[in-house]
């Protein structure tokens, strides 16, 4: 994962809430086996709109999402965050974000941030007084700059870190190795076996 | 298992975390969490074998990792190749990556295979104080045996395949109470869409829900996992019942139950994972079981719903901005109007499976309510087993031709038109009972439309071509078959 500190980009307003993981990537497009190439799929339903937000030529090469409350609901797809990293999103900004979906994005290097309604409202405002304007995400201080408008966001400490500083999930685990052998020798035999099959 | 239990009242879900803890997290760090069981499917596992791939990893723990394939599997001509050549590719390599790893698994055609979450409980894995996870939402469902069971995504999947624990957060607890006895014709489903109308699908966002009370306690398994399978729609990670007699009986003499003394030792276990008295829940909601109706979605998100008896509500009588312009969209993709009573609302098609819905009982259920009658002319109704297992049980007790008289798609076992990843989906326009878990748009079909119901509801509403329950059915209505 690439390491990610600071990012000045185009912001796009999705002016919805509850946007589900059916919406950010149908089922349909769930069939490939490669973990890239998803670029086509994203919101794939709605692009078909002429009038959705990312095909307004403003908007083309946009690299922020600035989203509704409650954004990536439902399914655990983490082709939903692969769909928005491969259009070209760093970062998505909503008041709330399903636990799964953030989860997903911070494994990917994906930018999660937090910002309070009000906030959202404030930028899709200033987005859309200016459309195509840039706006930066600064990950070391928590802050989201565009036009006058500076506010902060939240994400969680361990994310942050993590994202600061590129670091693999599984590559921190097995620090702990010797600690998983030793759990793993004190669990009860009654706990299930799928091997040998009975 | 772990050194320092606190000394205090602990609910379920604090306890099998406590007991699964490998590395207690410092500063902000997350814990290391132990996991028992991981399930695997098609659809998110292709990456994650990648990744070990490239990284020369191997499967940490073959003995506690089972793979079925179900998302993408047709099911009509299971014995031919899979005719869409991404859905074949995508089981092809869930097909390699177990033969190249060692990982079992379970194939089309196989009498163990079906939806993973059907699987698990049915081979007597899922089993109370246990963790399971699966790359798939709905893992949630094993909750009902009072296990820790969530749905992760990819690259989680490759963590666990890799290590077998995987970094978390705690989740804090929602204590939800349903008590009072449930009315003839409301059922499990009908308790929790009431669940998730009432708390908004967020309400329990970053929440293990913990359903109790005696309405839950008189539930079936079956209907226990119905409930718990659909605390991701209210936006939980987690949902559980606690185990008790009921979940004994249930896991006691199948494949991987526990025999002899290890099954002493585990009952015992088993006994004390229910939440202390005085423990302390983050949040508590209480539903009254006397008073619920057959209910039913009319929006795209699980939490729009009313009761079946009740009309399409007006946008305008939501307070909340967001959930206005949420419910104004909804209507009109749903293509319904304000006031409209639900039991007008004709329908296309009526789907009966899903990993909510598509266990033996709830067969059962829907075959008590068509057995004798025809189906309306203008539904097509489609039944899929959960499982090869559940789909040869109904045969064995004569279902499928109830099905089939009634005139309904008596299929072979996968995902199907809960999501239509393989042919069975709706066409634009079309609008479908389901006794599925999600009514996103275009969920089952692009430009499909999806009322979330009970089995019982989805057979009344395939006997009338309307919405409606079993009580609204005449009872002169049946003919003899």
């Amino acid at each position: 994962m690439d390491a990610f500190t600071t990012h000045t980009g185009i912001a796009a307003p999705l002016t919805r809430s509850a946007v589900d993981t059916d919406q950010i990537i149908p089922a349909v497009y769930l069939k490939r086996v490669t973990k890239t190439g998803f670029d086509d799929a994203l919101f794939a339903n709605w692009r078909q709109d002429p009038e959705f937000v990312l095909n307004q030529p403003a908007y083309a090469g946009a690299s922020i999402l600035v989203a509704g409350p409650d954004f990536g609901t439902g399914s655990s797809r983490e082709h939903a965050v692969w769909a928005l990293r491969d259009y070209g999103f760093r970062v998505v900004l909503s008041p709330k974000f399903a636990d799964i979906f953030r989860g997903n994005a911070g494994k990917q290097g994906l930018v999660t941030g937090v910002v309070s309604e009000s906030d959202i409202e404030a930028l899709w405002a200033a987005i859309e007084a200016d459309p195509g304007i840039e706006m930066t995400v600064d990950l070391t201080d928590r802050t989201v700059r565009v036009g006058d408008l500076s506010l902060t966001f939240d994400i969680d400490d361990y994310t942050r870190w993590r994202l600061l500083e590129g670091l693999d999930d599984i590559g921190l685990t097995l620090r702990n190795e010797e600690k998983i052998a030793q759990f793993e020798a004190r669990r009860e035999a009654w706990r299930p076996r799928t091997q040998p099959v009975r | 298992m772990t050194a320092s239990i606190p000394d205090r009242p602990r609910t379920l879900a604090e306890k099998l975390w406590d007991d699964h803890l490998v590395v207690k997290g410092e500063n902000g760090e997350p814990d290391l969490i132990y996991i028992d069981l991981h399930l695997v499917h098609e659809v998110t596992s292709p990456q994650a074998f990648d990744g070990l791939r490239a990284e020369g990893r191997p499967v940490r723990r073959l003995d506690l990792t089972i793979a079925t394939e179900d998302h993408n599997t047709p099911t009509l001509d299971i014995d031919k190749p899979i005719a869409d050549l991404t859905s074949r590719t995508q089981i092809e390599t869930l097909r390699r990556n177990a033969e190249e790893f060692g990982v079992r698994l379970h194939s089309l055609g196989d009498k163990e295979q079906g939806i993973v979450h059907v699987v698990g409980p049915q081979l007597g894995l899922t089993m109370p104080g246990i963790t399971v996870v699966c790359g798939d939402s709905h893992t949630s469902t094993h909750g009902a045996f009072g296990s820790m069971a969530f749905g992760i995504g990819t690259s989680e999947v490759e963590h666990v395949l890799a290590t077998q624990t995987l970094p978390l957060k705690p989740f804090k607890t929602m204590a939800i109470t349903v008590e009072g006895e449930l009315k003839p014709g409301v059922t499990a489903k009908d308790i929790i869409l009431a669940i998730i109308a009432k708390i908004g699908a967020n309400g329990g966002q970053g929440y293990v829900l913990e359903f109790r009370g005696s309405a839950i306690r008189s539930l079936s398994m079956e209907g226990r996992m119905t409930m718990c399978n659909m605390s991701i729609e209210a936006g939980a990670r987690a949902g559980m019942v606690a185990p008790d007699e009921t979940t004994f009986a249930y896991v006691k003499g199948r494949p991987h139950a526990p025999t002899g003394q290890d099954w002493d030792d585990a009952v015992a276990y088993w006994r004390t994972l229910p939440s202390d008295e005085g423990a302390v829940y983050d949040a508590e909601v209480f539903l009254d079981a006397n008073e619920l109706e057959p209910f039913v979605t009319w929006g795209t998100n699980p939490g729009q719903g009313v009761s079946l008896s009740d009309t399409v509500p007006d946008p305008a009588s939501f307070a909340d901005p967001n959930e206005r312009a949420a419910a104004e969209r909804a209507l009109e993709y749903m293509d319904l109007a304000a006031g409209t009573p639900l039991k007008d609302v004709t329908v296309d098609a009526v789907f009966m499976g899903s990993c909510t819905n598509s266990r033996i009982e709830d067969l059962r259920a829907f075959a008590s309510i068509i057995e004798g009658r025809r189906k309306a002319e203008n539904v097509r109704v489609m039944v899929v087993p959960g499982s090869a297992r559940v789909r040869l049980e109904a045969e064995a007790e004569g279902l499928d031709k109830v099905f089939t008289d009634f005139g309904a798609e008596w299929r072979f076992a996968g995902c199907s038109m809960c999501l239509g990843m393989n042919p069975d989906q709706l066409a634009p326009g079309e609008r479908c009972a389901s006794t599925s878990n999600r009514n996103f748009e275009g969920r089952q079909g692009k430009g499909g439309r999806t009322h979330l119901v009970s089995p019982l509801v989805a057979a009344a509403t395939a006997v009338l071509g309307r919405l409606a329950s079993p009580s609204d059915l005449p009872v002169t209505e049946r003919v003899e078959a």
